[in-house]
This record gives C-alpha cells, structure tokens and sequence, in this order.
C-alpha cells in the first residue's frame, strides 16, 4: 500500500513538471515487464539489490544506519575488477570466487572504518559512511581516469576488461542475466541463517535493541557493532565485484547509478527481513530498468523513481500516517528504530 | 569566508534544530530544494530577491514536513531526515529536466557584492567583513542573532530546556511540541538561505546535486563547534579552508591528483567528528522523540 501511496505522489510530480503520469507509468512498466527483455534486464537491477538490501538490513538489526553501501560497492566492484584483469588462466570458478571474495574484502574494509570510528570513538555512522562515499568515489576516479588502474589501450577512462575467465556465465542466451542472481538468491537463506541461528546473529539483534541490555548481558557492544558493519559492507563489496562481473566487465569511474542508496529503501521496504528483502529487491529492480526505459521514451527523469522510493519510506517509518488516511483498525508493525541509545549526532 | 557561507548557515541551523532535541540530517536535502527553487523563481520573475525569499520559504517548508514526521508523527528522525534528502534529490531531478535544460544557459545572474561604506575602508578587517555578497551579510548577522537568542532570551532558554530534558520542560508548562517546531522550522529557513547561496550567489545557475553533502559537513561543524553558533562558524571557516586550500594547491600545480585534494573536507569532517566526539556533549535528549503522556 505504501507503494501505492509513492506512484500517486510521484505521479502527482511528474504531472506538475508538465508531462503525462499516466503515459509515464505505462512506460515504465512497459519497460520493467513487456518489452523484449525487459524481464530479464529487471532481473539483473534485481540482483545489486538484493546484496545491498541485505547488507543494509543487516545494519539496521544491529541499529545501525550504514548509508555509506554505495561506497562500499564502488570498492568492492574496484577489488573486483582489480583482480578481474591482473590474473590469468586461472579456471573460471577459481578466477570468479577469488574476484567476489577481494569484493566482499574491500567492502568489509571500507565498512570496517566506520565501524571502528563509531565502536571506539562513538563517531555517529550516518555521517562517517557519507563522507567515506565521497571518498570512494574520488579515490575509484583517480584510479581509472588518471591513476595505475586506466587502460591504456582505451581512448575512455576505464580499467581493462577482466580475463574471461573471470566473467559470470550468463544465464539465458541473448540476455545480460548472469549467474549473480543465484548467487544473491543463496545469499538469503545465508543472512538469515546468520541472523537468526548464531550467536553472531543473536547478539546483533541484541545490540540493535538495546546497546545497554547487550552490555549487561556481557555482549561486547563494540565489537558487534564493528563486526556488524564489516558483514554489511561485505555484503555491499560483492553486489560492486559482482557487477563488474556480471554486467560490464569493466569498471568506468562513474559505476553505480545509485544502488546503494536505493538499498535503504529496499530494507526499509523489507523491514530488514531476509525473505522480505527478496520482493523488495525484485520491485526496486523493476523501478530501476523500467525508469530507463520511461526516461528514454517519455522524456521524464528516471529521478521520479526517488520520489516514489522516499514516500515509500515516509509511509513505511510513519505507520501513524497509515492509520490516520485509510483508517485501519490495528496499527501496523512498529516503526523501524534506528537512533541507538548512544552515538546520537 | 564565501564557502563558508552556506556552511555556517546550515550548521546554524543544526545547532538550534538539535538544541530543541531534533536531529536534522535533513539540511543537505533543504539546501538542495531551496538552491533549486530559488534559481526558478529568480529566472522566472527575473528578480534574485524573490529568488532568496522563494529559497527561504521552501526551506520553512520542508522543515515543516522534517518537524511533523518526526514531532508529531515519531518516525526515526534520522529515517526522516534521510527521507527529504532523496526526495529533494529526485523532485530537484525530476524539474530540473522538466522545464529547466535549455533555459539553464541565460541564467539570472548572481547576487551584487555590497560595500558598507567608511567601515569597508578600516584596513584588514574591512574587505574581511564589510565587502560582501548580501547572503554572507545575512550569515554574519544571523551568527551574532541565533548566539543572543540561544543564550540570552527566554525563548532559547525554553528551547535549550526541551532539548536537554522534554519532560521536565512539560513539567513546567512549556509546549515541547511547539517549541520543536519553531526550532525545527526556523533550521529549515536557515537552510534554505544556505540553499540560495548555491545557485544565486555563487554561480547563478542549478546543477543536480549541487550541494555535494555540504548539509553534512555542516552537521561536522556543529558537533565540532560544540553545538554553539559561534563555534559552528570557526569550525566552517576551518573546513572552508580546507576546501580554498586545496582549490589553491591545484592552481599552483603542485603534482598531487586532483582527487586527492577534493577528498579532503570530506577526510577533515570525518577525522573531526571522531576527534570531537568524546569532547563535545550533544544535547541530553537529542534524537529523542518526546511523547506527551
């Protein structure tokens, strides 16, 4: 129903800014579903989206706000990449693992800055992750415009392609669908494992209830905090490697178009629920090939599809608002809190 | 002193929004929003005064939504704050190739620089303070104002009283929900005039994502300053610094990437909220919903 509620105030802009919601929204639709391959171009949004959906939900159980998964993918796809090309004859399931796994490393680095900046010094993440993309991206623009990692060969700024050996096989023929997409599908039941069946898992939840309560039960705060943020930005490092891999190949200086900051919405979407993060993911990867195409057809920005994401998220975080316009009965599951106790900005 | 401009202004209104106990991470989206429609109005009027004004009002009014989601409704108030960011970024998206693409090239223009007279002239201090663009005036002013009202009226001891302790502040009859608010809603202007600085001050035209998370360097500022006005200015000037300094040493050719040099507010903000953080106290109910029993 949020959803609902975002296509209307969406709409409601597209209309203001002088164009056709209607015409607008059968374009993009369109462009998710019908069109030759759209589904399987929606299938390959989905991806990334599940990865950074789940990393970013598993912050928010631990309370923590990680906005910084679009960095942490810009490095993870950059250690990809990296050994994407520097390696040879290496056999493809080697080459691939070795690749996703620097990805998942240089997430979890990425991620692990704050998460030591936040555990020791109680720096707040929301603005240490926001200041590290920054970072990343002026860190991956030096590197493959000006810096050790452009190809030379190459009359535009990007690294070499990567061995192919080192690419994910491709699902269906005559498609961009890879084989990432099994890979994030397995990632679930993983998280959710991880989550719900270990002590790792128990203790996350624990913190992202009550910091206090953790300490007195003997749970290093610190630690889970940490750890918790280095597993979020593993999980943000191989949606990037897993990119590199999959779709392009290579890696341009400007890389993502956003995933990781749509993955807030998703997990908010999914209420950081593994199997939640599954539609979710699939909706937004719908919203994201479908906008392409509606940009490209109607001349409106693919930009609409943050709006519809914020009121998705608004409704969402404000069940109050929910309860206030469709008069329900039972107030719907509680707002999803973040502030933990302590490390307020 | 010219980038620090829409810094201090932000942060000044960090500090009164989080002084009433509202975390507002929602400076950087009432920028954005407030550099966009002032550039409109001031193009489509031809007149830049309409243009700070329409920026001013549109940051009221986004803090407005940012203090009922978060006041009244008790969404996470960092959910909400995240939540006008990307909306300001996708309606900024959405206009800005809706009707704004080819007109962007015979832009409005920018803002005069004024000269006070006689005080321009003292040496040194004079160009410092008195030769200026009307929005760094309206800074220097509204340091000098927020500090006095924060301190020294009872309308800043109420909002400091609610920010520190709401239910202890209800205990006595004050509104805490009115006093947030105002606090709220008086950040969000302060914002929106940082806003047109952007687009109607520096170079007279709206580019997407122009504000470049400066609504969070700000908020760095603000812990950096101690959640006080002045201290948020000094703790701008220093990342203003940072941010002309390395402007400069690209000029000279020293043979650093440039890449390097624009990390380099964003490693300075990083660094001084990890620094600050064990120093500075942040108001006691910061980030706290309050509800009214």
């Amino acid at each position: 129903m949020s959803v609902v509620a975002g296509f209307v105030v969406a709409g409601l802009a597209v209309a203001l800014s002088g164009s056709d919601p209607w015409q607008s929204f059968y374009a993009l639709f369109q462009g998710a579903f019908i069109n030759p391959r759209a589904l399987p171009e929606t299938l390959v949004a989905t991806t990334p989206y599940i990865f950074l959906g789940l990393g970013v939900g598993l912050g928010f159980r631990a309370g923590l706000f990680n906005i910084g998964a679009e960095g942490q993918f810009y490095i993870g796809a950059l250690f990809g990449v990296f050994i994407g090309y520097s390696l040879h004859e290496l056999p493809t399931i080697v080459h691939v693992l070795l690749a996703l796994l620097a990805g998942i490393l240089g997430g979890f680095l990425w991620a692990a800055v704050p998460g030591i900046l936040k555990a020791r010094f109680g720096a707040h993440e929301v603005i240490t992750t926001i200041m590290l993309n920054y970072v990343a991206f002026a860190l991956v623009n030096f590197l493959i415009n000006n810096g050790p990692m452009v190809d030379k060969s190459s009359s535009a700024p990007r690294t070499p392609y990567i061995d192919p050996a080192a690419q994910l096989p491709i699902l269906a023929s005559g498609t961009r669908l890879h084989a990432g997409l099994l890979l994030a599908l397995l990632a679930i039941p993983i998280v959710w494992f991880l989550l719900d069946r270990t002590t790792i898992g128990f203790r996350i939840r624990t913190v992202g209830f009550s910091p206090t309560a953790a300490r007195a039960a003997g749970i290093s705060v610190a630690w889970t905090l940490l750890a918790t943020m280095g597993l979020s930005g593993g999980l943000a490092g191989i949606a990037g490697a897993d990119e590199v891999l999959g779709v392009s190949h290579y890696m341009p200086p400007s890389f993502s178009t956003g995933y990781g900051f749509d993955a807030i919405a998703v997990a908010l979407l999914a209420r950081s629920n593994p199997w939640a993060i599954l539609p979710a993911a699939f909706l937004f990867g719908a919203l994201s090939s479908g906008s392409r195409f509606m940009q490209f057809q109607t001349q409106v920005s693919a930009d609409v599809i943050s709006v519809v994401q914020a009121t998705v998220i608004m409704f969402i975080a404000a069940p109050v608002l929910f309860q206030w316009i469709f008069r329900l009965r039972r107030a719907p599951a509680p707002a999803i809190k973040i502030a933990s106790e302590e490390g307020v900005l | 002193m010219n980038e620090a401009t829409p810094l201090t202004l932000a942060a000044l209104g960090g500090v009164v929004s989080e002084r009433s106990g509202v975390v507002n991470i929602a400076l950087e989206g009432m920028m954005l929003m407030s550099a966009f429609t002032g550039y409109v109005v001031a193009f489509q009027t031809h007149n830049l005064w309409l243009g700070v004004l329409a920026g001013v009002l549109t940051g009221v009014l986004i803090a407005t939504l940012h203090a009922a989601l978060s006041i009244s409704l008790m969404v996470d108030q960092i959910v909400s704050g995240f939540v006008i960011n990307i909306l300001a970024l996708g309606i900024t998206g959405v206009f800005f190739k809706g009707f704004l693409q080819e007109a962007s090239v015979a832009g409005p223009g920018v803002l005069p620089t004024w000269e006070i007279p006689l005080l321009s002239k003292i040496p040194v201090i004079g160009p410092i303070l008195f030769i200026h663009q009307p929005i760094t005036f309206a800074m220097l002013l509204a340091i000098v104002l927020i500090q006095f009202l924060l301190f020294y009226t009872v309308w800043g001891l109420r909002t400091r009283a609610v920010g520190e302790h709401p239910l202890a502040a209800d205990t006595v009859g004050i509104n805490v929900y009115l006093v947030r608010y105002v606090a709220v809603i008086l950040s969000g202007g302060l914002a929106g005039l940082g806003g047109a600085y952007f687009s109607l001050q520096q170079i007279g035209q709206f580019l997407p994502n122009m504000t470049g998370g400066r609504g969070f360097i700000a908020l760095a500022a603000m812990i950096f300053g101690k959640w006080k006005p002045l201290g948020a200015f000094y703790a701008c000037l220093l990342f203003a610094g940072a941010e002309a300094l390395s402007g400069r040493i690209q000029i000279t050719g020293v043979h650093i990437p440039f890449q390097f040099l624009g990390m380099l507010p964003y490693l300075l903000t990083i660094i001084v909220v990890a620094g600050a953080m064990g120093r500075a106290v942040a108001p006691a109910a910061d980030g706290k919903p309050y509800r009214k029993a």
